[in-house]
């Protein structure tokens, strides 16, 4: 267990919306039984990896191509994209961890802390980002609000982005050092430069590409992994039984022991999962993580921009079982984790698993399936930060009016710096655990008041042009300010970082909400004319275009694949919620 | 957490003085956005020239799959039973040999769209 009086170097592996801490480095002892099999099959895939770089790179002509894919992509592809975006191996990694940790809480960060983002951006945010034109997340800010929410937005969100990447990369030093031997900075260099290669080739339809082929190999890594570590412990009830003798029948629960006042091991109760889980953090993430919503706006029209989430909620439904089946299976194989007297963390769950059950063949596709789940996370973050930092920062108040063929070219000179400057980061990190962890948690306050901002912004056209920035400035200080001092310092009394961590969520964005509804009163509001397209009730000028053939059958209908999802997530909760 | 109560009696706010007819203005406007994206998106050419990533995803998983279910075939018993028994090679060979083989059917069955014909289908093999 994490204890407040032990200061132990905490490095988190940590899932994209959240700020679970961790501990450091993998035990030494997980190194897998690798061959030539498993390596023949991790080269074959960087061949590929590279190669479809090199195919991709003949479609880039314009800056738009390079950036949104020329908005031209269909919807399975990057709905796979936009789940595999989020597929880290942090999240992998960090949600087996809080499997074996806290049991089956896990499944909130999936059904309530997912799902119904998911299809709140498909079915009622997306009209406004894609139908606007918009090419990423702070542009809509800019449109919407005005250039100092716009600026604020784009350069926290380029320093985040370069931040994640830099995690995403160093975590994988870790991982494969444990697990095959390399030394840190060998796997450090190894994926970032070929992350650099394929993404300055082709751009964001090179990183789409593969993370579609990531997705489908990180499921045939963890189902393998899931179906044997569920034999090893006599399927679904011999695991359940083994837990409720270790932790207690809640351990299996999803909401066992969370009323308010009784203490459960994520220290936080049913109002708190709901609302700063749920609402507060899950929105803020899936809806203005521009890493995650420029993947829906390279889609071919507004309703495959609309289905990419709503197709990409399906298999988020379901991969919760592949994280936190084996989770649970360590936890309950091994009843001293997390502790010294195993010798195994937390974050080795997967690891550890895989050392015991896979032999050669299928071990190299989960090794493969592990690396390519790190280079997705990273590759995410780099291609949004090129995007961002080019058309948000550099093309607006930089060097503007330049011809397209510049802006291509300084996209790639941007990635490549981008993606030295996460080397730069994992290098940081390796020595530098402890502020690098703080720093992702404040970057993760970060979406918070961005979820704000759109929320108020698009349903309240009295929200004045000044609003934007003050609220976001409003809502980051006081998530962090909630966090860094009240319970780090113990002013308020929280018995985990989890649970402060919902609970900072929830002030951010209540002070976010205050700030925009008092500056709007001071201020004028922006014209009925400005905001035609972006706020709820009005439309954009190029939203009537007609829709695509095909495009009219049932199993297309956004609507039918949004609340089919949030059926089929609350329909989940049951067998746990008995 | 609240604003700044004195920015309120500024009219200049946070951000340095500003003309009032800026007020509030993004100097950039939606209609300029649309007509910047609708013209890339009509040079674009990526919806003509990209490849079709079912042909990679079927032929990567096709060739995993019949090298995992070679492994599965001549699997050691010290393999199988460190796999609870199970000969995991040969069934994670044979499923993914299967979504391989989907994915080459499904391209099959409806291929690529031809490129739209305002961007000159026949300079294609000529370009680069």
């Amino acid at each position: 267990m994490l204890n407040d009086g032990v200061q132990t170097p905490t490095f988190p592996l940590t899932p994209a919306h959240t700020a679970r801490e961790a501990l450091p480095a993998l035990a030494a002892e997980l190194r897998l039984p690798t061959n030539w099999l498993d390596y023949t099959i991790l080269a074959i895939y960087f061949v590929v990896v590279l190669g479809i770089g090199f195919a991709a790179r003949r479609s880039v002509k314009t800056s738009l191509d390079f950036f949104l894919s020329g908005r031209s992509l269909p919807a399975w592809i990057t709905g796979l994209a936009f789940i595999s975006a989020n597929l880290a191996a942090t999240e992998i990694l960090g949600m087996a961890a809080n499997s074996a940790q806290y049991g089956a809480y896990t499944v909130h960060w999936y059904w309530i802390g997912a799902i119904p983002a998911m299809v709140f951006l498909g079915l009622v945010m997306m009209p406004f980002y894609y139908g606007s034109k918009v090419r990423s997340v702070p542009e809509f800010l800019l449109l919407r609000f005005d250039k100092w929410a716009h600026l604020l937005s784009s350069i926290l969100f380029a320093f985040a982005a370069i931040l994640i990447a830099g995690v995403n990369l160093y975590a994988l030093a870790i991982v494969v050092e444990a697990l095959l031997g390399w030394p840190q900075w060998v796997a450090i260099v190894v994926a970032g430069l070929f992350v650099l290669a394929y993404i300055t080739l082709g751009g964001l339809s090179s990183a789409i590409y593969n993370e579609v082929l990531q997705f489908f190999v990180i499921l045939a890594a963890l189902i393998p992994i899931t179906v044997l570590a569920l034999r090893k412990v006599g399927g679904w009830s011999g695991l359940t039984d083994r837990l409720t003798v270790l932790h207690g029948h809640d351990f299996v629960t999803a909401w066992g022991g969370t009323g308010i006042g009784s203490p459960n091991p994520l220290g936080a109760n049913w109002l708190t999962i709901i609302l700063g889980l749920g609402f507060v953090l899950s929105f803020g993430y899936w809806t203005t993580n521009f890493a995650e919503v420029q993947r829906a706006l390279s889609a071919k029209n507004l309703s495959a921009a609309q289905r990419t989430p709503l197709i990409a909620a399906y298999p988020k439904i379901f991969i919760v079982f592949l994280v936190m089946i084996p989770g649970l299976v360590a936890a309950a194989l091994v009843p001293k984790i997390g502790t010294s007297a195993s010798g195994l963390q937390y974050n080795d769950a997967i690891p550890y698993l895989m050392q015991e059950l896979l032999p050669n063949g299928v071990l190299g596709i989960a090794v493969t399936g592990l690396l390519a789940a790190f280079m997705a996370g990273m590759a995410a973050n780099v291609s949004s930060f090129n995007t961002v930092f080019t058309n948000d920062i550099w093309s607006k108040y930089v060097v503007r009016h330049r011809e397209d063929e510049y802006y291509v070219r300084f996209g790639r000179l941007i990635t490549a710096i981008g993606v030295m400057a996460s080397i730069g980061t994992a290098f940081l990190a390796s020595s530098f655990s402890n502020i690098m962890a703080y720093l992702q948690t404040l970057f993760s306050f970060f979406n918070v008041p961005m979820f704000v901002a759109f929320i108020i912004g698009m349903f309240w056209k009295r929200a004045s042009a000044k609003s934007g920035f003050w609220g976001l400035l409003a809502g980051t200080v006081t998530a962090m300010v909630n966090y860094f001092v009240m319970y780090k310092r113990h002013i308020i009394d929280i018995p985990t970082d989890q649970g402060a961590n919902f609970v900072s969520a929830i002030a951010g964005f209540v002070a976010g909400g205050i700030v925009m509804f008092v500056v709007s009163l001071f201020t004028s509001p922006k014209s009925a004319e400005e905001l035609e397209g972006l706020v709820y009730g009005t439309r954009s000028p190029g939203m009537a275009e007609p829709p695509a053939a095909g495009d009219d059958a049932w199993y297309r209908k956004p609507a039918l694949l949004g609340w089919g999802a949030v059926i089929i997530a609350a329909a989940c909760y049951i067998p746990f919620s008995l | 957490m609240s604003d700044h109560p004195e920015h309120r009696d500024r009219p200049d706010g946070p951000d340095g003085p500003e003309r009032p007819e800026d007020f509030g203005y993004s100097g950039f406007t939606e209609r300029d956005l649309q007509r910047e994206v609708l013209d890339l998106e009509h040079r674009s050419t990526t919806a003509a020239r990209i490849f079709d990533l079912r042909r990679i995803i079927g032929g990567l998983f096709v060739l995993y799959g019949v090298m995992v279910t070679i492994a599965g075939i001549t699997a050691s018993d010290a393999a199988i039973d460190k796999a609870e028994g199970v000969n995991i090679n040969l069934w994670t060979g044979i499923g993914m040999l299967l979504l391989g083989l989907f994915f080459l059917a499904w391209l099959k069955l409806r291929p690529t769209p031809p490129p739209l014909p305002d961007t000159a289908p026949d300079d294609k093999p000529a370009a680069e």
